[in-house]
Formats: C-alpha cells, sequence, structure tokens
C-alpha cells in the first residue's frame, strides 16, 4: 500500500517536536477528518534554518509532514511557500490516491507558518488557500489535465 | 522468526484443519452436482443434509427452515430485500439500527431509495438498543425490525429475546445479523422468537464464502438469486458443497467447546482490557462491560493519536488489529458505530479493536501489553492533539 520512502518516513520521522519562541508557527487540518498538523519555523536571514512539525493523523500524513520539512529546511522563505504538494508526494514515490490530501495539508500548514512568521515581520502576506481549493487545485485540476 | 500476535478474529478467523479435512472429498473425489439424479451425487446430497442438521441443532430450528448461501452479506440482503417486497401489501416501514454491519445498513438505504421507509435506532452510549424506542419507532406500516444480535466492532451485546417477544406480540418479523455472535454465545431461536437469522462460516473457524439465513417455517419472503431449484427452490445456484460441509462441521465443533472457550477467551480479554487501561493513560474502552459484549472482543479509543498509525506501529512489532479510523477505510468519515455510541471525531480515529481467538494465549496478551502502551505513548508525543488534550484536561481539573 505504501512505499519504502513514506514507510520510512512514517517510522523515523525527521524533525518531529517544537521550536522555543518560533518565528513562525502554522497548522492545518482538523479533527474531523482525522489529520492535524502544526509546523514551526526558525528563520534567519529570510532563510528556514530549522524547522520542526508535530502530526495527528495517518502514516501519509506523518511522512508528508516528515518529507516536506526536510525539503523546506534550509531553503528561503520564498522557495518554500513554493514547495507543492506534489513535490512532497514524488519525494515519498508517491502516496495512494485516497491519501494525497495528507499531501495537501502539508504544503498548507507550511504556508500557515509562513505567513504567520510574516505577520510578525510586518511583511505581506500571501493569500493562503483553504484546504478544500487546494485540495480542488491539485488533486482534481491534475485528474483534469489527463 | 519475530512474534506473530492474530488478534483480528472478528474480521476472520482460520479454518480449523479438522473442517478442511471434512471439506476435502468435496472437491476431488465426491464432486458430483448435488441436482444430479444419479447415486454419484448421493453422498452431496446426504452431506449437505448433513450440514443442514448441524446448523440447525445449534440454533433450535428445525433442518428444513436453513438455507445456505454465498455469505453473511447475502443472507443479509436476502433478509431485507425479500421481506421488504413480499410484505409490501402490508406496509412498507423497515426498523434497524444506526449500528448495524455495512450489509444492513446499505441495504436499508437501498430500500429507502426504493419506496420504502427505513428507521435507524439510536443506540446508548455503549451501543445497546433500547426496547422503549423501539417501540416508540413502530407504527401500523411496519413489517421488519432487524437488529444485530452482537456488533462486530464494539462487541455489545443486543436484547434480542426481548425484542423478539416485542415482535412477535406485534405480528412484525424479526430479524437478527447474528454474524459475530453465531457459535459464539448461545442462541435459541425459538426461545428468542428469531423469525430470520443470518450466520457465516468463516467467524467461526469455517471456510469463507458460505452462509446460511434460517427462515421461520411460514415465513412470507421473496427470492433474492433466482434461478435454478436448488435449496427447495428458494435460493438458485450449484452448491457450494464443500463450503457448507465446512460449515456444518464448523458451527457443531465450535458450539461444542463454546462454553469452554468463551470462559477461557474472556478471562484472556479482560486481562488485556484491564491491562490496557492501567498502562495506558487517558484510554477509553469501548463498548459494554464484559458480560454484556462478546468474548472475544476488546475496543479502545487513545485520543491523540490516528488508527492507521497505530495498526502500522503494531504490525511492525507483529501485533495485527483493527480500527475505526477513517484512514483505514479509504473514506474520510471514522466507523459508523463509534459515531452512534457519541464518541468525538477524535476519539472515533484513534480506535483500536482487539478480537482474541482460539490461538490466543497468555503470552500473547503479556506481549500486546509490553508493546503496546510504548507505541501510544511515542506516537502521542509527536501530536499536537494530544498536547491540546493534556492543556484543556489539566485546565478542567
Amino acid at each position: 500500500m505504501y512505499s519504502e520512502k513514506v514507510l520510512d518516513h512514517f517510522q523515523n520521522p525527521r524533525n518531529v517536536g517544537e521550536i522555543e519562541n518560533p518565528d513562525g508557527v502554522g497548522q492545518a487540518g482538523n479533527p474531523k477528518c482525522g489529520d492535524i498538523m502544526k509546523i514551526y519555523l526558525r528563520v534567519e536571514d529570510d532563510v528556514i534554518r530549522d524547522i520542526k512539525f508535530k502530526t495527528f493523523g495517518c502514516a501519509s500524513a506523518i511522512a508528508s509532514s516528515s518529507m516536506a520539512t526536510e525539503l523546506v529546511k534550509g531553503k528561503t522563505v520564498e522557495e518554500a511557500w513554493n514547495l507543492t504538494n506534489r513535490a512532497v508526494a514524488e519525494a515519498l514515490d508517491g502516496l495512494p490516491p485516497v491519501k494525497m490530501h495528507c499531501s495537501v495539508l502539508a504544503e498548507e500548514a507550511i504556508h500557515a507558518a509562513i505567513n504567520d512568521y510574516r505577520r510578525k515581520k510586518g511583511l505581506p502576506v500571501e493569500k493562503e488557500e483553504s484546504h478544500d481549493e487546494l485540495v480542488e487545485h491539485h488533486l482534481h485540476g491534475d485528474e483534469e489535465e489527463k | 522468526m519475530a512474534r506473530q500476535v492474530y488478534l483480528d478474529y472478528a474480521a476472520t478467523t482460520f479454518t480449523d484443519p479438522r473442517v478442511v479435512e471434512a471439506m476435502n472429498p468435496y472437491f476431488t473425489r465426491s464432486f458430483g452436482n448435488p441436482s444430479s439424479i444419479y447415486s454419484f451425487s448421493e453422498e452431496n446430497r446426504r452431506a449437505i443434509a448433513e450440514a443442514r442438521k448441524q446448523v440447525a441443532s445449534v440454533l433450535g430450528s428445525a433442518p428444513e427452515e436453513i438455507y445456505f448461501t454465498g455469505s453473511g452479506t447475502e443472507a443479509d440482503n436476502w433478509a431485507l430485500q425479500g421481506i421488504a417486497s413480499k410484505n409490501r401489501s402490508k406496509g412498507n416501514h423497515i426498523i434497524t439500527t444506526k449500528i448495524e454491519h455495512h450489509a444492513i445498513l446499505h441495504t436499508g438505504q437501498f430500500l429507502q431509495k426504493n419506496g420504502y421507509d427505513v428507521t435507524f435506532l439510536d443506540v446508548d452510549a455503549e451501543g445497546r438498543v433500547s426496547l422503549e424506542t423501539l417501540k416508540k419507532a413502530v407504527t401500523d406500516k411496519t413489517i421488519l425490525v432487524s437488529v444485530m444480535f452482537a456488533n462486530n466492532e464494539i462487541g455489545t451485546i443486543e436484547p434480542i429475546a426481548e425484542i423478539g417477544a416485542f415482535c412477535r406480540e406485534r405480528g412484525i418479523y424479526f430479524h437478527t445479523d447474528a454474524v459475530q455472535a453465531t457459535a459464539h454465545v448461545p442462541i435459541d431461536v425459538k426461545a428468542m422468537n428469531i423469525d430470520l437469522l443470518s450466520l457465516s462460516a468463516h467467524k467461526f473457524y469455517g471456510p469463507k464464502g458460505v452462509g446460511a439465513l434460517y427462515i421461520k417455517k411460514g415465513v412470507k419472503i421473496d427470492n433474492f438469486m433466482h434461478g435454478g431449484a436448488q435449496e427447495r427452490g428458494r435460493r438458485a445456484s450449484t452448491e457450494n458443497v464443500a463450503g457448507i460441509v465446512g460449515l456444518g462441521a464448523a458451527i457443531e465443533l465450535a458450539s461444542s467447546r463454546m462454553a469452554s472457550a468463551s470462559e477461557r477467551i474472556s478471562r484472556l480479554r479482560d486481562m488485556l482490557i484491564d491491562g490496557v487501561m492501567k498502562a495506558v493513560p487517558h484510554a477509553k474502552l469501548n463498548g459494554a462491560p464484559s458480560g454484556e459484549r462478546l468474548p472475544n472482543n476488546a475496543n479502545f479509543s487513545f485520543i491523540g493519536i490516528e488508527g492507521e498509525t497505530l495498526l502500522l506501529d503494531l504490525d511492525r512489532a507483529g501485533i495485527y488489529g483493527s480500527t475505526g479510523s477513517a484512514c483505514s477505510s479509504g473514506s474520510l468519515d471514522p466507523s459508523h458505530v463509534l459515531m452512534a455510541i457519541g464518541l468525538s471525531h477524535e476519539l472515533a480515529h484513534g480506535s483500536l479493536r482487539l478480537t482474541l481467538g482460539e490461538e490466543t494465549t497468555e503470552e500473547d496478551i503479556q506481549y500486546v501489553l509490553s508493546v503496546l502502551p510504548g507505541i501510544v505513548k511515542e506516537r502521542r508525543e509527536m501530536s499536537p492533539l494530544w498536547e491540546d488534550y493534556l492543556k484543556s484536561f489539566d485546565k478542567g481539573r
């Protein structure tokens, strides 16, 4: 059902935990659908120096959180903002179709954390798409392309 | 090899080797079609008749009231759809519950789409249907009541005898889905006033792909499978002879050891429940107390973690269980049973069902107790939901 990479990141998640006095915090998901992702950022000179997560959810939610944090660590805030759920899923060697929304959640949580950072810094905040919009945009949009 | 502990007997059991042995001759040697009149098929007809007797003797019915089917699901479909269509002139109202297996639930919804009025009764926090709720739901159009004997997820045993007595008095047909209960707890269709009962062989150490529907003599019901004249014209399909023989052998075997097995297994189950409740903080037991649930069923909720995560971690430790979480089902909604007993989404997503059986040992339970609390602790530590829960819990004190 899951790729080896998903199982690896699920069993040995990278960057788990919290950051004290973070420069940005963001959360996505809700208990109703069974996934909640919380992202903590430490930003220096516009670069994400440290990132931690806490996730309630299934294996693909945990693996997506872990992979997403690895992908944006050391990147600029702008680069991190542009991380797509598809990039997360691809880096995990794919997710089962019903689990793609977990990777969307990772993108969403990172956006929320970056906007929190921007708000604290007095920087302009970019529009965050809602989970449904993102799912519509990324998942269903993809289907239409095929 | 690493330890393997199978605790999903409610999903399916292994087929008892003695049952396999009883079935074997009917694959290669005695393979004749029971409908053929030559003497070569006589042995098959005799074997099916014997199996029918074995089932009847366990349920307390007459052999000719037992009809073999391809599964418990088929038996459920037949009971609901067959009664509904045959008795349409008497009424179009059917009563069932919110915690039924999907075989009943989805058949009920199908009937709703086809002009029937179907009431899905609420249950209490332990998953019990009350006779009072049922009485209030009955109308002069009610033709059938279907209440499961025992729930497959939380193990709660329903007040079947009470419901049966009431339905008989009111002249309403009473069906029970006894797929989880048959050969695990005592059943007597006469004493309990049951008109129709579904069962499935692979829940009591028989083979998969064979079940039965008990239909009390005189009950007016349409056929579900149309075709040949098998099962005395009531259920078309060439008989699954080996499967039917296996069902008969399995039900006899399981019933003969029911008292001792239930005592041994419920003792282990209670050991598991006590151990988990002690070792895992803020654990919740779902379902009824020990005496009022299936002997082999334990169902927990661990706030802060998600069921699929738990299953995969347990799988790595060689422990096989199941969950009512949405993630394991492919839908986004958690178990309808756990929602019906009033659990929050968080608790329903964090559920774990462990069901014990013939090969479960005390060492198995000790092993689970040595592994499970650590897994729960580790996953909770990385859960934002657990963090929030602890904060609100501390505040509440």
